[in-house]
């Protein structure tokens, strides 16, 4: 009688080698990962709290931040109103170029972060295209706050349309066409129908966006022109103090940023966690 | 097929098209347009400058280099985290992120420490791993280690057992079921990650400067000479520099776009 082979633990490989793989891998990941994330934290705290803390209040360090969150408050902003009307345009639509649309929602991907700021140099730096006429009227957009937040919202503009693109066309129209002919208007059928569905992907889309956009250094670096206190965000203004050997004060801002990304990390695990839950409970 | 405009039609067509247009295609747009105006020579004078071509080709063989420093350890972490439950394994897959959360500023400013002489890691190393190639390659690898893992994950775990059974069952050993039956259904998402990798790491900026000591003709990439003539006003230089790039990411995007046309699969990471 022939005996048919199969493997005694069934289908896989070796108990020893899942293990040795595992152990790999997660040793990997410690290494790679982990080491670099702690040594933020150990380097911040490496001259003491004093300095850590007066590192975080400096002026132009509280400058920095509060022109950080603007920018960052702008993309998101930018970003999320775009993103719902794309997604639900694109998605609810056959226009014709459809694809081609859809294609230009991953430029800024493409574009290397110090292209993008070149970019908005040409448009709008005194040799640009409206460089001659912002300066007539007195407007500074390039080395100034407006461009900041003008490159950091190019950066992040397509985050929220991508992650709800897929969203609405899973969706599908039935019901929203089932709440108007149920008497709701195009609002209410959007505040009531569309969006609640879309929740999970907005938030998502709104977390990879801000924590992005927070820690956008190369389109920023090339228009914000580097003024101290005026137009510097978090990450240039560690570049800043880090060429000036402030080692201490450039890893205190850095663990501040690092506390966003880790939180915007365990929020991110958590919107997707949500997520699945409601589309199994569906 | 006819357009079927529903309510709201108009406001989000607004919204989309006019959004599309001022803040992707005016950019580009005016960097078009800029380098088509540039100086007749422009591009051969870029590309004849050895400074330009050192820097151009280090980019692309460090991100390359980078690229496939991922593929291998990409490869192994989505395989170990789908296919082998272990206790944790919420924790590594959520952190396997952390490049993509973490700024890049940040990311290369820890590594310089970490990798380099007094770091925690560097004074263990014979050799110097930061201001030099090795530093670029390794800060290249971590911005962008995400993109196999996510690419590959998905498809990994929807690769339908029973072929893998049916294989064992005729006999195939472990090894040439990998290789034969495994391994062609996960080509396509292993190419496009790597490819994304690629493209990620090309136009990388933030994290290079703080690793890479920006010699010219040593550790200098791409971008970095682009904001180098930018602050000597070479407006034709960068512009004519920054197409090249442009152009380069641009087809390493479209191979990806046709890759999934072709075989399907997850669109986006």
């Amino acid at each position: 009688m022939s005996e048919i082979p199969l493997p005694a633990e069934g289908v896989g490989e070796p108990r020893w080698l899942r293990w040795t793989l595992t152990a790999v891998a997660v040793a990997f990941l410690l290494v790679f990962l982990v080491l670099p994330l702690a040594n933020i934290f150990h380097a911040a705290l490496s001259e003491g709290w004093r300095v850590f803390l007066a590192s975080l209040r400096d002026e132009e360090a509280a400058q920095a931040i509060r022109l950080s969150l603007l920018s960052t408050g702008a993309a998101v902003l930018l970003s999320g109103v775009f993103g719902l009307a794309a997604a639900w345009f694109l998605g609810r639509h056959r226009i014709p170029g459809h694809g081609l649309w859809v294609a230009v929602l991953d430029l800024p991907f493409a574009i290397s972060p110090v292209v993008a700021g070149l970019m908005f140099v040409l448009l709008f730096g005194l040799d640009g295209w409206f460089g001659p006429w912002l300066d007539r009227h007195n407007t500074q957009i390039i080395f100034a706050k407006p461009g900041i937040v003008l490159a950091t919202a190019f950066v992040t503009f397509p985050f929220v349309a991508r992650e709800l693109l897929p969203l609405v066309e899973a969706l599908g129209p039935e019901a929203e066409e089932a709440a108007r002919l149920l008497g709701a208007s195009p609002w209410q059928t959007f505040w009531r129908v569309t969006l609640p569905a879309l929740k999970w992907g907005l938030l998502y889309g709104v977390i990879l966006c801000a924590s992005r956009a927070m820690g956008e250094f190369g389109a920023v670096s090339v228009v914000s022109g580097h003024i101290r206190g005026e137009t510097m965000t978090l990450p240039l203004h560690i570049e800043a103090v880090y060429n000036e050997y402030q080692f201490g004060a450039a890893f205190a801002c850095a663990s501040l940023l690092s506390l966003v990304a880790l939180v915007s990390l365990a929020l991110k695990s958590f919107v997707a966690w949500r997520a699945r839950r409601d589309r199994e409970a569906a | 097929m006819t357009l079927v405009r529903r309510p709201g039609f108009a406001l989000s067509a607004g919204i989309t098209l006019l959004g599309g247009t001022l803040m992707i295609l005016l950019p580009l747009a005016a960097l078009a347009l800029k380098a088509g105006h540039a100086r007749a020579g422009t591009f051969a004078a870029l590309l004849g400058d050895p400074r330009v071509r050192t820097a151009c080709l280090f980019s692309l063989g460090a991100a390359l280099a980078a690229a496939l420093f991922n593929l291998l350890w990409g490869t192994l972490l989505a395989w170990v985290l789908v296919r082998y439950p272990f206790p944790g394994r919420r924790l590594a897959d959520a952190l396997v992120d952390l490049p993509f959360a973490l700024p890049t500023a940040v990311a290369g400013l820890t590594l310089a420490s970490l990798y380099g002489p007094k770091g925690w890691i560097g004074r263990l190393l014979p050799f110097p791993a930061v201001y030099n190639q090795l530093g670029v390659v390794l800060a290249l690898s971590f911005v962008s280690l995400p993109f196999v893992v996510r690419s590959l994950q998905p498809v990994l775990e929807e690769l339908p057992r029973d072929l893998e059974e049916a294989a064992a069952c005729l006999g195939a050993s472990r090894w040439a079921t990998l290789r034969r039956v495994v391994l062609p259904q996960l080509l396509p998402a292993l190419l496009s990650g790597f490819a994304l990798s690629f493209a990620r790491a090309v136009g990388e900026y933030g994290s290079v400067v703080f690793i890479s000591g920006n010699l010219p003709f040593k550790t200098e990439i791409a971008p970095l000479l682009i904001v180098v003539k930018l602050e000597q006003y070479d407006y034709d230089g960068a512009v004519a520099l920054a197409v090249v790039m442009l152009a380069v990411s641009l087809l390493v995007l479209l191979g990806v776009h046709l890759l999934h046309r072709r075989f399907g699969g997850a669109r986006h990471v």
